[in-house]
């Protein structure tokens, strides 16, 4: 049983939870997930780690409402208990000095860059963040990013906050204006990090494509046991059959194939709609499509 | 033994028995569901003997002065004594002269291949059919649990079947993995006073015996209750831990472990590496059946795992694992359950009982088959392409090796695919560890006699050092490395 000791919520549908469980907040890096059930009936899903506490032997975990499983998660308050965590999980996110980074999260996917661009900051690059969700109030942790960022932009889709229009399209006009103001009409950007929905990762990809700078991205592909012992998160990099759990989650933009991941994604719409429908049914729970 | 040996040692044993008065009975048959109404339930599908029975089939062993059954046994279980017990109505003692081998007797009754083992020695054998040794193991042992449950379900008291929870005061032994090795080499640490944790990566122990092996071959209950059995023995168990990541194997020296037994199984699936094993309805053996019962998605929507219940679907593989997940597939309501195999029925390396469990539930058998490609829909399988196979010269494992037919290709519509042709040596923990000695295949090179590896302090067993086996081997392996073990210990030498 771990014990959540503080939740926030930080816009419609999505929360942060801080959760007491020091062999992972001991070991965790930026980068690596953690697998959670809440009750007994429950499904085992991973949550990317979004920031630890080794003092307090605190994880931090922030989770956007969409399915029965994080629906039952944001009916939790501190105080409660998640039945089970553990992790953590997959390969650590690589941190040298590349030089200069750019590192894009959306939506929910804002939370875990938080740890990643710290470590990179710390790791003595020049960090530049480009954050971005469908209106102004669903930018999350917008102060923590500009804390650890050299520069930060937000889109919004709505253009309620900053640039209005998709964080690929923001970064695309960046890179362009990026390479008119070099010399040598070359890019200075050494490495991109792109964290969210996987539309959203595949069109970042494609953008850093044509610059040929280097695209890590965060894979989140259904999982059940979380370490490489079953193969439902299996994808394709680089033409080749890789397990996102302990192969990933991170890999290279440009070798995912993301047609692949999204339609494995879908797998259990249907079941997941049924279950969804059942237990609002049982709740009588008012909620928004 | 030679045949010849046999026969004559069978006429003198049987002589014997004859002088005893015994009377000549034929093997008693366990009762069983109906293959037409189990194949639409996930409950056991053999019901055990009642004591009647029991007693009927023990009167039928005629104790051998030199008991072949026992050498038989891969952790030498005094079958001989047992059985006598039960011949004496002594079940509670049965139980125990059982247990002084064998800490999961309920369910090695169940799954243990004991046709090719204990079994296959009886001298009954040669003129008929051996003593159903299995059967009675299972029964002594389920038993004393329903007994038990009993207990529960009068309210009285929380089960502890051996009374209170024994207390160990020696070194402190980590084990890896809670599978039948992990449960063995814990249960035999504590047995002789370690204190033993065992540290399981997902939230239930057990292992195959609660990721693997269905409900309908295994129940969970019953595997729950033998592991209560362990924990009463002293052995800490503390799951969601995957060691290392969580902790590493030096975390755990460091924290005083004076030993580590690392026996965390097969668990990493193989696929064929034909096109289209990436689309949806395509699983793992691995996947499928830890869904189905780790995750109890049969029970879906009532538990929140899903499972795609194909109308028609497809198992590849002749193993146990196969076996498992095609009546599994049934189970989940297919009409339609091939079992795609490459070789023929003869060279199924899965258990006779299964196989024929199987066909009664209408699972149909595509022998010297063999699958090439995978299509699909919109991102979802639809069918699979195969080839006939014929046997050619027998290859290293002395099967004989299947080569495909030209121009043989033939598809089957299917809208699930389960790949069941094997698992290898889960790398997490192992890659860890880079200083461990490893086999071509990734195995842990161990002895195996001590499961000693080329760390100190550190041992191995069960299917991460042998590859994927069966559940009395793996429990032997951790039976032998807790000797070795507590001799490291005493001694400091390895």
């Amino acid at each position: 049983m771990y014990k959540i000791i503080k939740k926030e919520n930080l816009a419609k549908d999505t929360d942060r939870f801080y959760i007491n469980a020091p062999l992972i907040a001991d070991k965790a890096k930026a980068g690596q997930f953690v697998i959670i059930r809440i009750n007994e009936k429950g499904e085992r899903i991973p949550l990317t780690i979004a920031g630890y506490d080794r003092e307090n032997g605190v994880i931090m975990l922030v989770s956007l409402r969409v399915g029965k499983t994080t629906f039952l998660l944001s009916c939790l308050s501190e105080g409660d208990y998640i039945l089970d965590v553990v992790g953590p999980l997959g390969k650590p996110s690589e941190i040298k000095n590349f030089g200069k980074v750019i590192c894009v999260g959306g939506g929910a996917g804002i939370a875990p860059v938080i740890p990643i661009a710290t470590e990179l900051r710390r790791a003595g690059n020049y960090v530049i963040s480009i954050i971005g969700a469908r209106s102004r109030d669903f930018v999350i942790l917008e102060k923590e990013m500009r804390e650890v960022s050299d520069e930060l932009y937000i889109c919004t889709d709505d253009g309620s906050a900053g640039y209005k229009g998709f964080v690929s399209e923001f970064l695309g006009e960046y890179l362009e204006k990026n390479i008119e103001k070099s010399a040598d009409k070359k890019t200075d950007i050494s490495r991109v990090v792109a964290i969210g929905p996987a539309l959203m990762m595949h069109a970042v990809s494609e953008v850093t494509r044509p610059f040929n700078i280097k695209t890590i991205v965060s894979l989140n592909s259904i999982m059940v046991d979380g370490t490489g012992m079953c193969g439902a998160c299996r994808v394709e990099v680089g033409g080749k059959t890789k397990f996102v759990c302990v192969d990933g989650p991170e890999f290279d933009g440009h070798d995912v194939d993301f047609d692949l991941l999204i339609s494995r994604q879908k797998i259990y719409l249907d079941q997941e709609k049924e279950s969804m429908d059942i237990y609002k049914h049982q709740c009588g729970l008012e909620m928004d499509k | 033994m030679t045949g010849i040996d046999r026969e004559k040692e069978f006429k003198k044993e049987y002589k014997k028995g004859n002088e005893s008065k015994k009377e000549k009975i034929s093997r008693v048959a366990m009762p069983e569901q109906d293959p037409a109404v189990r194949n639409k339930n996930f409950s056991e599908v053999t019901l055990g003997y009642s004591e009647e029975d029991a007693l009927r089939e023990a009167s039928r062993c005629i104790q051998c002065k030199n008991p072949g059954c026992i050498k038989g046994c891969p952790v030498e279980i005094d079958i001989k004594g047992f059985i006598s017990l039960i011949q004496e109505k002594k079940f509670d003692e049965a139980l125990e002269k059982i247990r002084e081998r064998n800490g999961l007797p309920a369910i090695c009754g169940r799954v243990c291949p004991q046709e090719d083992q204990c079994e296959k020695e009886c001298i009954l054998g040669v003129k008929g059919e051996p003593v159903a040794i299995g059967r009675l193991e299972r029964y002594v042992a389920d038993r004393e649990m329903s007994r038990e449950m009993n207990h529960i379900t009068e309210g009285t008291e929380k089960c502890n079947m051996s009374g209170v929870t024994r207390e160990c005061t020696k070194e402190k032994v980590a084990v890896i993995g809670s599978g039948p090795a992990g449960l063995t080499c814990g249960a035999e640490l504590a047995k002789m006073g370690y204190r033993a944790t065992i540290f399981e990566a997902l939230h239930k122990p057990g292992g195959v015996l609660v990721y693997g092996i269905p409900e309908f071959r295994l129940p969970k209950e019953i595997v729950r209750k033998e592991i209560d059995y362990v924990k009463n023995l002293g052995v800490k168990v503390e799951v969601n831990m995957v060691i290392g990541k969580a902790l590493t194997i030096g975390d755990l020296f460091d924290s005083g472990f004076k030993a580590v037994f690392i026996s965390t199984g097969a668990g990493l699936p193989y696929f064929m590496g034909i096109p289209g094993e990436n689309l949806n309805g395509v699983y793992s053996a691995n996947e499928y059946l830890t869904r189905a019962n780790l995750m109890k998605a049969y029970c879906f929507p009532e538990y929140d795992t899903p499972i795609i219940k194909g109308r028609r679907v497809a198992v590849v593989g002749g193993g146990n694992v196969a076996l498992d997940s095609a009546r599994t597939a049934k189970r989940l309501g297919a009409e339609n359950v091939y079992l795609i195999y490459r070789r023929s029925e003869k060279e199924m390396p899965a258990r006779d009982e299964e196989i024929e469990h199987a066909r009664e539930e209408e699972i149909e058998f595509k022998l010297l088959t063999n699958p090439v490609k995978i299509s699909g829909k919109n991102g979802r399988i639809n069918k699979v392409k195969c080839i006939k196979m014929e046997l050619g010269e027998p290859d290293l494992s002395g099967r004989r090796r299947p080569v495909p037919v030209e121009g043989s290709e033939f598809d089957i519509e299917v809208d699930v695919l389960v790949m069941a042709i094997g698992q290898g040596p889960n790398p997490l923990l192992i890659s860890t560890i880079p200083e461990l000695e490893l086999t071509e295949k990734g195995n842990i090179k161990a002895s195996p006699v001590t499961g000693k590896t080329s760390m100190k302090g550190v041992f191995a067993g069960g299917d991460i050092v042998s590859g994927a086996a069966t559940v009395i081997l793996a429990m032997g392996a951790g039976k032998d490395a807790a000797r070795a073990i507590d001799d490291y210990i005493r001694t400091g030498i390895l």
